[in-house]
């Protein structure tokens, strides 16, 4: 029995853990389900605490940057990401496997 | 038929503009001929299936840099394509009357070969913008036609409306998996979406049996690309903007409306900038340097 790694990336409205979910991605260590680009349109969480509160561990949130001189209104990457992750044993353990004593 | 002030407002804040079934059926038949013919029905992989295109010069070898309509004609169905009184229009409009080419490509998608199920993408292409950073006030254009009727399953391009502005470098945004607001291309035969160069996009993935086909071309403009639409309707008075915050619910402003509609995935902060990026590109479009909408560039110009 092993653990591997799901992770769970999350961009939000704002700096803050408890606002808007605008953009999602997953990538699985583990299981059958292969996310991909364009395969949602409603977020899995309304906010970042909601994903908390479900189970996923916070491991990395963008640092606050302030902006250079001279760019202050350019706009690229989405700014307010948040990395979870959640570790499923490997195989999965099924009912069947258990010890019935 | 130049497009309307509106219409370039909504561009310039959504960095595209559809016009659904603009190209008859007899044109997207001719169209489709050419390059289905070489596919043929054999369950063959992509790299082979392209070869195949390549050998029967489905589109013409153009150099980047040449006249955009010079370079097409003799070339039918595209010539006549083109030339569609709407599409001009829209063309003449966004990159002036002599745009160049830059380059062109035919995607396909390949749908699921009952032969042969495992020729077809796995996956959706990620998430990207074209070419490379590119600054520019100026802009070039990308027209994606659709030639065949694109349902839901066969993976029409995923796009983000309002990312044109964005300053971020090609593939760095592979990340995105999902953003809110996104769109994928669903449209009857014979669309044609022109997209601002820098939208964020990427292929989806064709769950169908049938092969998808989309022909894309990039022009950029030989002009400043000022005041090329009908601007008949154009205001560009600035002393009339419209009240802020504690706003009169009785004005109606078409072009304002459409400049500061917010897209889903802004976020809080960064939404604000994207209206002055927006502003930022009116102003060079029509040629005044005073216009604004809701005082936003007024404001943190001020400097005494």
């Amino acid at each position: 029995m092993s653990a591997r790694q799901n992770i769970l990336v999350l961009y939000l409205s704002t700096s803050a853990l408890d606002t808007q979910v605008i953009g999602w991605s997953r990538y699985n260590g583990a299981g059958d389900d292969f996310p991909m680009a364009g395969d949602s349109d409603e977020p899995p969480y309304r906010t970042g605490v909601d994903a908390l509160r479900d189970g996923w561990r916070l491991i990395q949130a963008s640092p606050l940057i302030a902006t250079a001189p001279g760019a202050e209104f350019r706009t690229d990457y989405l700014k307010y990401e948040f990395l979870f992750e959640k570790w499923v044993d490997w195989p999965p353990i099924s009912a069947d496997s258990e010890d019935p004593s | 038929m130049k497009l309307t002030t509106v219409q370039m407002a909504e561009f310039v804040a959504s960095g595209v503009l559809c016009l659904e079934g603009v190209v008859p059926d007899a044109m997207n038949a001719a169209f489709l001929s050419r390059v289905q013919t070489p596919v043929g029905d054999e369950p063959l992989g992509l790299d082979a299936v392209y070869r195949r295109l390549f050998d029967a010069e489905v589109l013409p070898t153009l150099s980047p840099g040449v006249d955009f309509f010079e370079g097409f004609k003799g070339i039918e169905p595209l010539q006549s394509i083109f030339s569609l009184a709407a599409v001009q229009g829209a063309i003449h409009s966004l990159v002036g009357l002599k745009p160049k080419f830059d380059h062109h490509f035919l995607h396909l998608s390949l749908g699921k070969n009952p032969l042969s199920p495992k020729v077809r993408s796995r996956a959706a292409q990620h998430t990207h913008q074209d070419s490379t950073i590119d600054p520019r006030r100026a802009f070039d254009i990308q027209l994606f036609y659709f030639p065949q009727t694109v349902t839901a399953t066969m993976g029409g391009t995923r796009y983000v409306p309002g990312s044109h502005l964005r300053v971020v470098s090609e593939s760095a945004i592979a990340r995105y998996q999902n953003v809110k607001g996104q769109q994928h291309v669903v449209c009857p035969a014979g669309s044609i979406y022109l997209f601002h160069m820098g939208i964020w996009h990427g292929a989806g993935l064709n769950r169908s049996e049938t092969n998808r086909y989309l022909y894309k071309v990039r022009l950029a403009p030989s002009q400043p690309q000022v005041r090329l639409w009908d601007t008949k309707d154009l205001d560009c008075s600035g002393d009339n903007q419209r009240p802020i915050f504690w706003i009169d619910p009785k004005r109606s402003d078409p072009v304002a409306e459409a400049m500061m509609r917010l897209e889903p995935w802004y976020e809080g902060d960064t939404g604000r900038l994207e209206l002055i990026n927006r502003l930022k590109l009116w102003r060079y479009l029509t040629g005044s340097q005073d216009v604004d909408i809701d005082y936003w560039l007024t404001r943190v110009e001020n400097d005494w």
